[in-house]
This record gives structure tokens, sequence and C-alpha cells, in this order.
């Protein structure tokens, strides 16, 4: 493509929309565990390929704004000081072990095992409740399976990105 | 799939089993059911007597059933009904919570306030 910066914007707002849709598409299925904060997380998925095929400052560009996207669309303020909080170091976390000999789908996992723990967290602290912890291992557990369900996806997403060099910029 | 990653899924649900057992294990049916709207304690209800509270806050409506010595919460009107999903809880320590009510329904031993970090 001529202009690089149009394909960048562009590469930009398609992966927001897909994680987006995504997001809305995983509210509307009727999914329930007994417990709160569990998710399929299937708008993660856009985040792990984007750590995968991007820069780390552009990845992290997506995961924020697909976060405070669908938090205020689609939840409140305190859902979406869960959502950061969870979203943020799980990002984190899946960048530096992007590294490690954890293959992408070990990195999902790792993503997805400490976004719920991170929610966890902020849940406990902003409601001033250590009883938040008795979630904490149907959360681990949760956390593996979705984890293993977002790289499994991810990962030939990634591979044919990376072959084309689409999403490159 | 590499080896690493199944050595990481072991350790995740090694962990999650080891803290399931302690936190099943290591505490027992609690004795009183505080319930808290933003962090303040509402009521404190024992556990022994069959009722239904409902609880109508600025926030929203829940309502919470105590019965056989566990608590449930039946009806609400927030959302996403996170809280009537939830399972019933009975030991010392498991809360229900309901996020847009600010509402947090704990299962505990006295009768007394919480010490809990409140400057």
């Amino acid at each position: 493509m001529k202009n690089s910066k149009a394909k960048k914007i562009s590469v930009f707002a398609m992966m927001t929309a897909l994680a987006f849709t995504l997001s809305f598409l995983e509210s509307l299925l009727p999914f329930n565990f007994g417990v709160p904060g569990i998710k399929l997380g299937l708008a993660n998925v856009v985040v792990v390929v984007a750590v995968y095929t991007m820069s780390p400052f552009e990845a992290l560009a997506i995961a924020l704004v697909r976060i405070l996207l669908a938090g205020l669309t689609f939840g409140n303020f305190y859902s979406l000081a869960y959502s950061f909080a969870g979203g943020l170091l799980s990002f984190c976390i899946m960048l530096a072990l992007k590294k490690s000999k954890l293959s992408q789908i070990g990195v999902s996992i790792a993503g997805a095992v400490t976004h719920n723990a991170g929610q966890l967290l902020v849940a406990g602290l902003i409601m001033h409740t250590s009883g938040v912890i008795f979630y904490f291992p149907v959360l681990l557990v949760a956390g593996a399976v979705t984890g293993f369900l977002t790289g499994v996806i991810s990962k030939p997403v990634t591979d044919r990105l990376n072959k084309n060099k689409t999403a490159s910029l | 799939m590499k080896k690493t990653d199944f050595i990481l899924i072991l350790i995740v649900l090694a962990v999650a089993g080891a803290a399931g057992l302690i936190l099943h294990f290591g505490s027992d049916g609690g004795e009183y059911v505080r319930l808290e709207v933003d962090s303040k304690v509402y009521d404190t209800v024992s556990l022994s007597e069959n009722r239904t509270v409902e609880l109508n806050t600025e926030y929203g409506t829940n309502t919470v059933v105590i019965e056989n010595k566990t608590v449930s919460v039946t009806d609400a009107d927030c959302p996403d009904k996170i809280c009537v999903k939830h399972s019933k809880i009975s030991k010392t320590g498991e809360s229900i919570i309901c996020l847009p009510h600010r509402l947090v329904v704990t299962v505990v031993d006295e009768n007394e306030p919480e010490i809990d970090a409140r400057a």
C-alpha cells in the first residue's frame, strides 16, 4: 500500500472494531458459571494477536482502547475499573512472557489467569471485603480454560498475518 | 503446545486445587449474615432463622433469602443479575456481591463489625 499511515490507522480501527464486536457477542451468550466475572474473553483473541504481530506500544493501545470502549458501552464505572486492572496486568504479563519458553497458547493462558486474578484483587480492594478470595480457585481454572481457548484461536490468525505481513506496520 | 505450557497449566490447576481445598475445609458454616451497602453495615442477621430480607437502597433492590443455614439472592433489579445467578453460600467468609448495587452479603461468625482498614 502506498500510504503507510493510512494503512496503520485502518488496521488499528479494524482490530479495535473486531475486539468490540467480540465483546458484544460475548455479552449475548447466556453463560453462567455461578460466580461473577467469568467470561469467555473472546475479545482477548485480538489482544493476543496484537501482542504477536504489532509493536508493544501498538498492542497496548489496542488493549486499552478495547477495554475503554467495551467498558463504557456495556458496563459501569466499577466494571471498567476492574477490567482496566485485570487487562493492564494481563497485557504486561503477556508481553513479558512472550520471550519466555511458553508458546503463544501458554502466554494466552498466563494472560487470562492474571486478568482474572487482577480483577479479583481490585474488586476486593474497592469493596473492602476479603470474601472475594473464595472466587480464587474457580477463576484460576476458568482462566486456564479460557486462556487456552483464546490462544488456540489466536495462533492460526497470528501465523497467517505474520506470513502475509498484512498487519506488520 | 510446548512442554512449558503443560507445566504452566499444571501449576495453575494445582494452585487452584490447593486453594480450593484450603478454603473449603479451612472454614466452617457461619452463624450470621452481614449485609453491607457501600461498605457500611446495613444489617447483621442470624443464619439460624429462615427468613427473606428485601433490601431497598438508593442503588436498587435485592431479595436475600436465608434458608437451612444458607444464603442466596433470589431476585434483584440490577442489569446483569450476577448476584441472583450466584450459588448459595454458607461458610464463614463466603460472600455474594452485587456490584451495581454496591451490596456485599457475607457469612460471618460474630455479630460484630469486621475489623478492616477503613481510614
